[in-house]
């Protein structure tokens, strides 16, 4: 049963990496677009493309928190109370990052837009890189069970910092190939190519990104490291594959193909770190069953959870549909 | 002033537990006013589409399009100032959740669901008004009129349980070891806690939003989209209003028979016993209220419907049991059913009117009145949530656990408060004057300018992006 509750973690993880990712990218591909002049353009493809759905995308984060401080209360509290700083950097990017791009369009005059603009796009990338931080803190085994992790050294260390990086990489990544699609479906061809460079130097950093890390695992963390290469051998290769199948999928024109290996690929990564450490919660002090709630409360969370796919799901689809068929506006 | 209640610790304890509290206490009140919106909001815009679409009304259309545009900036503050309190959760306070998030938790995640469906519809009917069959459109944002109402009640169904928790098991460790949902949901607290919170939302939208207008109109605004743009939220909260007075006289009545220790705060009881005095106003001390009226007999007869009802004191309290800050309590009670029962005379005043001359009182003091109803509406809000919440100390789970035990041990609590504080006053000022400015503009294009007005996300004109 914690295990079946573990696997709603990680789907929420994937939906937001996926989608939130593709949020934050859009923020970082806004913050290095340059100038208000030339960088109109594809500061215009990015909120096209944002304006309606991240609000909803943002969603994900609240349901992976909820899930796990009422599924795992413990593994909660030793998350937070080890890796504060990394939160509190994660969730003012957040504060920041939201407010930032509501503001933005409604302030008057260029300075003050540009203000409200760099601290959208900024904050952009602050966010995941500290999500990653986290995320890679817990991965190495920095964060005990009883929560009395370092406050700076369990996520100021080298492989927690590489997945910080590669968290921006992989956002930005993902954002361009949405913006991609979302740019060919406007008819705007030199959006598309722009997007298209954009995402294959992103998919690029993003790979070395995970080698590197891979190494830098391999010294931090030798039980996670193992199990990658042994049990989690299968996804690694299928997240290899979409990756470079993606990367082709680029370089060749196949539009039909881009989004879902590229999405296959970082999913593919989120289930190897499942996998990795399983069935640690936090390698190698807490267990699934040993974080876990009581059955009822799990039975609740499936209950919930349950429920969500069969209202959230499809009007997410819808949102996502109407989105993409231009039955919202994002223009004037 | 008496101050019970005074928790021996450590001292780095207990100036992180005042911090956290103040934290806790302020990024709250700041949300819940934006929370408020998020629940009532979409029934006021609905209800002036409906107008709109079924009268051809071009007014009402007109302020329904205004009022989803500043939605849209109330809602994406109110989205991260939420996700900044689930964060507070494990920063602040991760002994509570350690211990009963497995219990409560998950009433949020309810809540999340609810979440979810509310920013997805909120942004069909946002961004759909000018693409979407109109019908369509108004069905498209019916959802985030029942997700506001679901919401709202699992939020503060966890809230309740915090007041009067049930369904879980201890062991001998303390540690929960059997959960019922469904009774942690439907716990003693929820069935008065939940109406009184969703009411005060529309109170709260419903003033705010007609006050805007009401100050337009004193500024000599008398065209009928300002007359709509006050009636619709304003008869909105004259329903509300009333059933507002029933249901908080209610929780009263049930605060002092299952919280008795909040009770006795909030009215400053010293000693058990009938013929309890009613005070308003007035200091707490250990011997009784200093300058507050008294009323003989008063509380005895709200509580029990007789002279002679038994009142609980505060000295059938243990000593490290009792709510610190009576006065504060006191104060904040007698202000919440002070302003209630103002806002109650105004809708007297107004119905009265609608039902002599079919139109609103013509002396500006009306005006004037329902300009500063909104301002009112919020302070009772937040003094409604002072009272539950500063009531239930020194417990953050009401018999079970006490905040000093809840609070984090990190360090730097008091520099994220003051970071929190001025991070919160710039997005609160600029949130303001965003909204101001939309205003404007919409006054100086006059009618049918909120239609083509871009929302906040949408892109600027070449050269002046960012």
């Amino acid at each position: 049963m914690s295990t079946a509750a573990a696997v709603i973690l990680w789907t929420g993880a994937s939906f937001y990496a996926i989608f939130g990712g593709a949020d934050f990218g859009g923020g970082f591909w806004d913050l290095i677009a340059g100038d208000a002049k030339k960088g109109w353009e594809p500061r215009m493809a990015i909120q096209r493309s944002l304006t309606p759905v991240w609000e909803a995308n943002h969603v994900w984060l609240v349901f992976i928190l909820v899930v796990l401080w009422t599924a795992f209360p413990g593994t909660f509290s030793a998350i937070f109370s080890t890796l504060y700083v990394p939160l509190i950097l994660a969730v003012l990017g957040i504060v920041l990052r939201g407010s930032g791009f509501a503001f933005r369009k409604s302030i008057e005059g260029l300075s003050e837009q540009r203000a409200a603009g760099a601290t959208f796009a900024l904050s952009s990338v602050i966010t995941p890189f500290f999500m990653g931080t986290v995320v890679g803190a817990i991965a190495v085994g920095n964060v005990p069970a009883d929560g009395s992790g370092a406050a700076f050294s369990s996520w100021l260390a080298p492989t927690p910092l590489f997945i910080g990086a590669m968290f921006v990489a992989t956002s930005a990544y993902m954002a361009a190939i949405f913006l991609v699609g979302d740019s060919r479906r406007a008819g705007d061809h030199a959006m598309e190519i722009y997007f298209e460079k954009r995402a294959l130097i992103a998919g690029a950093v993003a790979g070395v990104f995970a080698v590197v890390g891979l190494i830098a695992l391999h010294s931090e963390a030798h039980y996670v490291y193992h199990r990658l290469l042994h049990q989690g051998l299968p996804i690694v290769i299928v997240s290899a594959v979409c990756g470079l199948g993606a990367l082709a999928a680029l370089l060749f024109g196949n539009r039909l193909l881009l989004r879902p290996l590229a999405a296959l690929a970082v999913i593919a990564v989120i289930w190897g770190w499942f996998v990795a450490q399983f069935p640690y919660l936090l390698p190698t002090t807490q267990k699934f069953s040993e974080a876990a709630a009581p059955n009822a409360t799990l039975s609740a969370v499936f209950v919930v959870f349950g429920i969500a796919c069969v209202l959230v799901l499809p009007a997410l689809f819808l949102l996502y549909f109407l989105a993409q068929s231009d039955f919202l506006e994002h223009e004037h | 002033m008496a101050l019970p209640g005074v928790i021996p610790l450590a001292a780095s304890a207990t100036t992180n537990l005042f911090a956290a509290r103040e934290q806790m206490a302020f990024t709250l009140a700041f949300h819940i006013v934006l929370a408020s919106l998020g629940v009532a909001l979409p029934a006021t815009i609905l209800v002036a589409n409906y107008i709109g679409l079924k009268k051809n009304d071009h007014d009402a259309m007109e302020l329904a399009q205004r009022w989803s545009k500043a939605m849209a900036v109330t809602f994406a503050v109110g989205a991260v100032t939420g996700t900044v309190l689930s964060f507070e959760f494990g920063l602040l306070w991760p002994r509570f959740m350690e211990r009963f998030g497995g219990a409560f938790g998950i009433a949020f995640g309810i809540e999340g669901l609810f979440f979810f469906l509310e920013a997805i519809f909120l942004a069909i009917y946002i961004y759909g008004w000018k693409r979407l069959p109109p019908w369509a459109h108004f069905w498209a944002g019916v959802p985030m009129f029942v997700t506001g109402i679901g919401g709202a009640f699992s939020v503060v169904a966890a809230n309740s349980w915090m007041n009067q928790p049930q369904g879980f098991v201890l062991d001998a460790a303390g540690k929960v070891t059997e959960v019922e949902p469904v009774k942690v949901l439907f716990n003693p607290a929820t069935w008065y806690e939940v109406p009184h919170m969703i009411l005060g939302a529309y109170m709260v939208t419903g003033f705010l939003v007609a006050s805007i207008y009401a100050v337009g109109m004193l500024k000599g605004r008398r065209d009928r989209l300002h007359r709509l743009g006050l009636l619709i939220p304003l008869t909105i909260a004259c329903i509300a209003t009333p059933v507002q007075l029933l249901v908080g006289d209610t929780a009263a009545r049930e605060v002092a028979h299952n919280q008795p220790a909040k009770f006795a705060a909030m009215e400053c009881i010293q000693n058990s016993g009938g013929h309890q005095t009613e005070y308003l106003g007035g200091i707490c001390t250990a011997s009784g209220v200093k300058l507050g009226i008294g009323i003989p007999d008063l509380d005895s007869l709200l509580v029990g419907f007789s002279p002679d009802s038994k009142v609980t004191g505060l000295n059938q309290i243990p000593n490290d049991e009792r709510p610190p800050d009576n006065t504060f309590i006191h104060l904040a009670f007698n202000l919440m059913v002070g302003i209630g029962s103002a806002l109650m005379v105004l809708v007297l005043w107004l119905a009265y009117s609608v039902f002599k001359k079919r139109d609103i009182p013509s002396t500006p003091w009306f005006l004037k009145a329902v300009a500063v109803s909104g301002i009112g509406a919020i302070l009772a809000l937040w003094s409604g949530w002072i009272v539950t919440e500063v009531g239930r100390q020194p417990w953050i789970v009401n018999g079970y656990m006490k905040t000093s035990e809840a609070v984090t041990h990190a360090n730097g609590i008091w520099g994220a408060f003051i970071f929190t504080l001025l991070l919160y006053a710039t997005i609160g000022t600029i949130a303001i004057l965003v909204l101001r400015r939309m205003s404007r503009r919409w006054r100086e294009g006059g009618e049918g300018t909120a239609e083509d007005e871009p929302s906040p996300y949408a892109p600027e004109e070449p050269g002046v992006a960012v």
